[in-house]
């Protein structure tokens, strides 16, 4: 009977009632505490579910559109060579293409821009890099104008099919006719190799039939581009072998592959970027999380005390009592998650949409695996575990009758400051507050931790517009002084310069030779291209790790710092450079010194040093040029008609555009940051103060009745928060810095590098926002304070 | 000769208090028989609450042994002690010890939950006259009421002993004297082996037995020639 009366009232069992009533009533903790989770979980299923998504993506594009494994460029070879590639083991496809850079006159720009012509076969699509059609037709056969244009420089230039562009090509201006605009896998980031970032108004590729694009060229059943796609399991680095053997009399620059494909490159470097912050985030945030439940939790076993010991009388077990605290960090840690998962996937779809129409893939793999939101649980309820550990335990092992028995009053001691004698400078208020800090150091570092935390994600979160802008004084102002950097289509002999620097308002020209080559260094080697300058160059300054400006030495070479690091190669040692171009010599040159850059893998030599190897007399490839703003109109206007000239790059060009990528990002990063960052120092400092307050409120109460003001006894509670939130803000500004380091580190690539540096009024918005939002917790809590029920307090015994 | 319900040998408690180390019994030998109403009566620090402890499983002896029903107590193996006070234990506490986030029923539920031969919440808040207050939270019931809940929420699971650690401690005498006529009526109704710890010697009075602690020792043990009613203690 007794049962069954149970069973229908008491569907939940007393002690699970008081599981959800104690939470309720400590709702503004819980709140905070789940939110800290939230954004765990979320940063975490926002970055694997978007780094699924686009590797799925990627995969699936790369597939269904053929994009190969090799690349190769050369100067031109007979198409009769393509049953010989096909006859490499391991080799699956081949396709031959024509490729060559030309300049654009695009109206509505005075610059000149660069396009980049492939070669299609007109009667059917292409075997590998196939394209996708956006928009208008594929080229047809006979027809020697019609391009199809990348949608990137499409979109850029408002062009659609039915518009046409003007190019020179080999020398002769020409009217390309657009039929189409196309992606191709080739150029999900449409980039030009050696700049740091895709230009979408400069730089555009454009599909022509191939028997159009070979005429223009001269190149009838000639290629100077192939791309193999390999079977499974084939051995890449042998067929790169023989595709260099059978290639190197026709001047082949070395064939590569997806790990040194620039578009792919930087694809795989953005998906390992999503990773690195699918990893970090989220462990700050659970960290904290973890921290607050050790925090709060071991406070509401201290309160409950005797609670524990009536249960233990009763029959409760230990595992019972220890279940029943876990069963706090379980609600939190579950509602936490589930808040976070749902946030992280609305924020994984955006973020996967941004990414596919900034990528422009064809298609869209939107996943979400079950196992990572599993995942994303699981790791957050053993951070929650492990934080609540220390104090469930205790509450388990706690014996009832100690439990029953007043806690032993606490033993203060003086502290440290009053140990060194300087006790006259504390009023006994901030006495209190400093031994009340003192007496729980463990509380106490980990409340400076948490609060630290939350300065470091705001050092973090902001270090990247630092060390951009640094980057980009350094690029842009100090090392390329250049207005205007030119490549020829053919190396010249020294008179090119003689005849630019007479172009209008050119002020200073100076002469570059870039030279295709693989460097070698014990059984390490790099595709490396060395660039040739003048001894007296101004316009263009290497530095060293001490920004200090390098000579270019007579002989011997400058290379960046990562490429001396990968080939474990040090001034002094020399490398063994093979020239991949004309007579292809191969020399041992010494390593002069070391140069500290941003962005690929560079190396420099005097430019007659650099003649002397390649035996072939002055030769000049290209040429930075300063010129009088006045003239910068006629002057593009002479280099886009030049029929020299292959590309024209122009800084002020590059600057806009890094600005306006960057800038973007940022400024949404930003936003989210100072919202994380906020989430946790007010759920920290909340946290603590609440804590604090139910240690206090007795002492509180009692400085009240005896005559301290409000205003007093807010001084010891808030002055403890003050203390803990001014301590945590050095500390904190150190881990930001460290996590700063180590984003650093794991941007360090071949591709670019970001230096780390921070600007004090980053440091200083981080402690100002921590700041604010310690005073706004502070705030809540002093709200509390002011209602302080002096009789109830001083009834209950604690 | 009734049967021993406890039999306590030689019994001594020796425990850490901050710093200053308490020796609360020195060598106490004591039974406690079925069906028997004992007091405990001592100035406070003379190791009774320490004794009650012991006997009802939430303490082990430092040494000397403590059997109930013939089984030995003295082990610090937590899984016997904890089945031991789930089966057979009934506490009540000074400062009643409710779960203040729990009405009075649910307070209750707490142990008829685990209990296997329980009472409901509302027949053991009926024994205790708490039959209108079922849905009251402990800060809604007075320091009588509050007791009272706790006396039903010690017996709601029907136990063999009821031990009770100054339950008219916290309360003013007319409201001790509700709660004292409680324990009498579940000793004499339900025939609960009942040991109660007080400091006034006048609730000796409705006593089988008094048992007088100072120091650690038992001084004297007196047995009443009858018990005088609760309803007629007065201080």
């Amino acid at each position: 009977m007794a049962a069954a009366s149970r069973g229908a009232e008491l569907v939940m069992l007393a002690i699970h009632r008081k599981l959800l009533r104690d939470l309720a009533h400590m709702k503004g903790q819980v709140i905070a505490i789940c939110l800290v989770i939230a954004c765990g979980i979320a940063t975490f299923v926002m970055s694997l579910s978007t780094l699924a998504s686009l590797r799925e993506t990627r995969a699936v594009y790369y597939e269904r559109y053929r994009f190969p494994h090799l690349f190769v460029s050369l100067k031109r070879a007979p198409e009769t060579l393509r049953r010989r590639l096909e006859e490499i083991t391991g080799v699956r496809a081949v396709e031959l293409r024509i490729v060559s850079d030309v300049t654009l006159d695009m109206p509505g720009m005075d610059e000149p821009a660069v396009g980049r012509l492939i070669s299609i076969p007109e009667t059917h699509r292409p075997g590998l890099c196939n394209l996708h059609l956006r928009a208008g037709r594929y080229v047809e056969a006979g027809r020697d104008d019609e391009v199809i244009v990348s949608e990137a420089f499409a979109d850029a230039h408002e062009l659609k099919p039915g518009d046409s562009v003007t190019a020179i090509l080999n020398g002769r201006l020409q009217t390309l006719h657009i039929v189409g605009v196309a992606l191709s896998p080739e150029y999900v980031f449409q980039i030009r190799g050696g700049e740091m970032l895709p230009d979408d108004r400069r730089f555009g590729v454009f599909w022509m039939g191939e028997t159009a694009l070979a005429a223009a060229f001269d190149m009838t059943g000639a290629f100077n581009n192939a791309l193999l796609s390999l079977m499974r399991g084939a051995a890449e680095e042998q067929v790169i072998e023989h595709v260099d053997d059978l290639l190197e009399p026709y001047g082949s620059l070395g064939a590569y592959g997806r790990d040194e494909h620039a578009s792919d490159r930087y694809l795989s470097d953005e998906i390992r970027s999503l990773r690195g912050m699918g990893m970090i985030a989220p462990a700050i945030f659970l960290g904290v999380a973890s921290l607050l439940l050790n925090i709060v939790l071991s406070r509401l076993i201290g309160t409950q005390r005797e609670q524990i010991a009536a249960l233990k009388a009763f029959g409760y077990s230990n595992r019972d009592v220890g279940q029943h605290y876990l069963g706090f960090v379980l609600v939190i840690v579950v509602a936490g998650s589930l808040l976070g998962t749902v946030g992280g996937m609305w924020m994984a779809r955006r973020l996967t949409q941004l990414y596919a129409e900034f990528y422009r893939f064809p298609i869209l793999q939107y996943r979400l695996d079950a196992s990572v939101v599993v995942l994303g649980l699981g790791i957050a309820l053993a951070a929650g575990v492990v934080g609540a550990l220390i104090s469930v335990r205790r509450a388990a092992k706690l014996p009832p009758a100690e439990a029953m028995r007043p806690e032993s009053p606490k033993s203060f001691r003086a502290t440290l400051l009053e140990r060194l004698g300087l006790q006259q400078l504390l009023s006994p208020a901030t006495r209190m507050i400093f031994r009340n800090l003192e007496r729980q150091p463990v509380k106490t570092a980990l409340s400076i931790l948490g609060i630290a935390m939350s300065v470091g994600v705001l050092v973090l979160g902001n270090f990247m517009e630092d060390s951009l802008d640094y980057l980009m004084d350094q690029q842009f102002q100090i090392a390329q002084r250049q207005d205007v950097s030119v490549s020829l289509i053919e190396p010249a002999t020294g008179s090119v310069v003689h005849d630019i620097s007479h172009l209008p308002g050119v002020i200073r020209a100076e002469p570059i030779r870039g030279v295709s080559t693989r460097m070698h260094f014990g059984h390490r080697s790099r595709r490396v291209g060395i660039t040739g300058l003048p001894p007296d160059m101004q316009l263009f300054q290497l530095l060293d790790a001490n920004r200090q400006r390098l000579d270019v030495p007579p002989e011997g070479l400058l290379i960046s710092d990562k490429l001396a690091r990968i080939l474990e190669v040090q001034p002094g040692q020399s490398v063994t450079v093979e020239v991949l171009q004309e007579e292809r010599p191969v020399r041992d040159i010494p390593i002069a010194g070391v140069i500290d850059d941003f962005s690929g893998l560079a190396a420099y030599m005097s430019i007659d040093a650099l003649n002397r190897l390649m035996q072939d007399g002055e030769t000049v490839s290209g040429l930075y040029l300063t010129a009088d703003s006045q003239h910068h109109r006629e002057l593009y206007a002479e280099l886009k008609s030049s029929p020299r000239v292959a590309s024209v790059t122009i800084r002020s060009g590059m600057l806009q555009t890094f600005r306006e990528t960057m800038a973007e990002n940022l400024l949404r990063m930003k936003a989210w940051n100072v919202f994380f960052a906020s989430v946790i120092a007010i759920g920290v400092v909340y946290n603590s103060a609440r804590v604090s307050l139910s240690e206090r409120s007795r002492d509180l109460a009692t400085l009240r009745v005896i005559g301290f003001s409000r205003q007093e006894i807010s001084l010891i509670l808030l002055g403890e928060l003050a203390v803990l939130t001014l301590v945590a803000i050095p500390v904190g500004l150190l881990i930001g810095r460290g996590l700063g380091e180590l984003v650093a580190l794991g941007l360090d690539t071949e591709l670019y590098r970001i230096p780390l540096v921070i600007n004090p009024d980053t440091y200083g918005f981080a402690a100002i926002v921590t700041l604010t939002a310690s005073v706004l917790a502070g705030l809540i809590v002093r709200r509390r304070l002011d209602h302080l029920d002096l009789v109830a307090v001083l009834k209950t015994r604690e | 000769m009734p049967t021993a319900v406890f039999e306590a040998r030689n019994l001594t408690k020796t425990y850490q208090m901050g710093e200053v180390e308490v020796q609360a019994l020195r060598g106490v030998d004591l039974d406690l028989f079925e069906g028997e109403l004992t007091v405990l009566l001592g100035p406070s620090g003379s190791g009774k609450s320490t004794l009650l402890n012991i006997l009802g499983g939430l303490d082990i002896p430092t040494s000397g042994t403590v059997r109930y029903c013939g089984e030995v107590l003295d082990t610090d193996d937590d899984a016997t002690l904890t089945r031991f006070r789930r089966e057979h234990v009934g506490f009540v506490f000074q400062f009643y010890n409710l779960i203040p986030s729990l009405t009075a029923r649910e307070n209750v539920a707490l142990i008829t939950d685990i209990a296997t031969n329980p009472l409901t919440p509302e027949e053991a808040l009926q024994l205790v006259g708490l039959g209108q207050r079922l849905d009251h939270f402990p800060a809604q019931l007075s320091g009588g009421e509050q007791q009272r809940v706790a006396i039903a929420r010690a017996i709601a699971k029907q136990p063999h002993v009821l031990l009770c650690d100054e339950p008219t401690g916290a309360l003013d005498a007319s409201t001790g004297i509700v709660v004292l006529e409680v324990i009498e009526r579940i000793n004499r109704e339900l025939g609960t082996t009942t040991a109660v710890i007080t400091h006034n010697a006048i609730i000796g009075q409705m006593a089988d037995r008094v048992v007088t602690l100072s120091e650690g020792h038992i001084q004297k043990t007196e047995a009443n020639p009858w018990r005088r009613p609760a309803g007629e203690l007065s201080w």
